[in-house]
């Protein structure tokens, strides 16, 4: 059987839909950072996909700059987490309501 | 047939991965399963012929993102057992509902795919690093370029929230002691 670009986008779909729950359902920082990072990972397999079935080195080059993206977020958001934890002492999500939000 | 059983043995391992990593009560599994997952996608990289951003891939998560994660794992507290509450069950289920109507409309969506056509086209007989190397360095030299200060202020941003004083716990200090002290760094 021959694999398509369907059977990819359906995985990265799959794959997206488990970093939504995550999202969701994490009340820890930490963790939540961990399901982001699945999202992020899930529409760069949808892009190579695309880039492949399509033979264009766009979506190639449009998840290289999403890899780019991700690992300053990684390291901004570590050093916002650390500046929280060193004031409060915990990264749960519960506890960060002073925006009132 | 070679890449029929990749595809399924990967999208498996892949799934079970990131389940594990979104379900789990214990971080250290959770990191641990997470840096699995990145490196079993970058089994599709490899499948579907993009050997660069396959080895991005591992080099950049597996290597640098999963190293911060440890970091971070080490200076929280992450021996104890997480907990999640599920406090609000309506704003779950409606947002839950909301997104799988999206994916519904995503993949019912009729694609328009007759004309498309590749503006940077894959060309044969050269690889897969070289085609990449000259379609970011001509077309695509700015953002890159973009790319590479955002790392930069991104790096300087964590040094200088992350970086100062890791020895104090500021959980043990009042306010008026920590704006002291936060004026005495700026001054």
């Amino acid at each position: 059987m021959e694999i398509t670009l369907t059977h990819y986008l359906v995985l990265a779909t799959v794959l997206f839909s488990i970093g939504l729950i995550g999202v969701m359902r994490r009340k820890n920082l930490l963790m939540l950072f961990f399901a982001t990072e699945i999202l992020l990972n899930s529409v760069n397999i949808a892009l190579v996909a695309i880039s492949h079935y399509y033979g264009d080195f766009t979506g190639q080059m449009f998840a290289f700059f999403i890899i780019a993206i991700a690992a300053s977020e990684v390291a901004v958001g570590l050093g916002l987490l650390v500046l929280w934890f060193k004031r409060y002492n915990t990264i749960d999500l519960d506890n960060m309501t002073q925006m009132k939000g | 047939m070679f890449e029929t059983i990749a595809f399924y043995l990967f999208s498996v391992l892949t799934i079970a991965m990131f389940w594990i990593t979104v379900t789990t009560k214990h971080s250290l599994y959770a990191l641990t399963a997470l840096a699995a997952g990145m490196i079993f996608i970058s089994a599709f990289f490899f499948i579907l012929g993009a050997d660069f951003m396959g080895v991005v891939q591992i080099i950049v998560y597996a290597g640098a993102v999963m190293a911060l994660y440890s970091f971070g794992m080490m200076f929280f507290d992450t021996t104890r057992e997480l907990h999640e509450k599920s406090s609000n069950a309506k704003l779950v289920f409606g947002l839950s509902g909301a997104a799988a109507l999206i994916v519904v409309f995503m993949v019912a969506a009729p694609i328009v795919g007759g004309n498309i056509e590749a503006h940077y086209p894959i060309v044969e007989g050269i690889g897969n690093s070289q085609a990449i190397g000259m379609v970011l360095f001509t077309k695509y030299l700015v953002p890159f370029e973009v790319a590479a200060v955002m790392l930069l202020v991104a790096m300087i941003a964590g040094i200088v929230m992350a970086g100062k004083k890791m020895d104090e716990s500021y959980s043990e200090l009042s306010e008026e002691e920590i704006d002291t002290k936060n004026a005495e760094g700026i001054a």
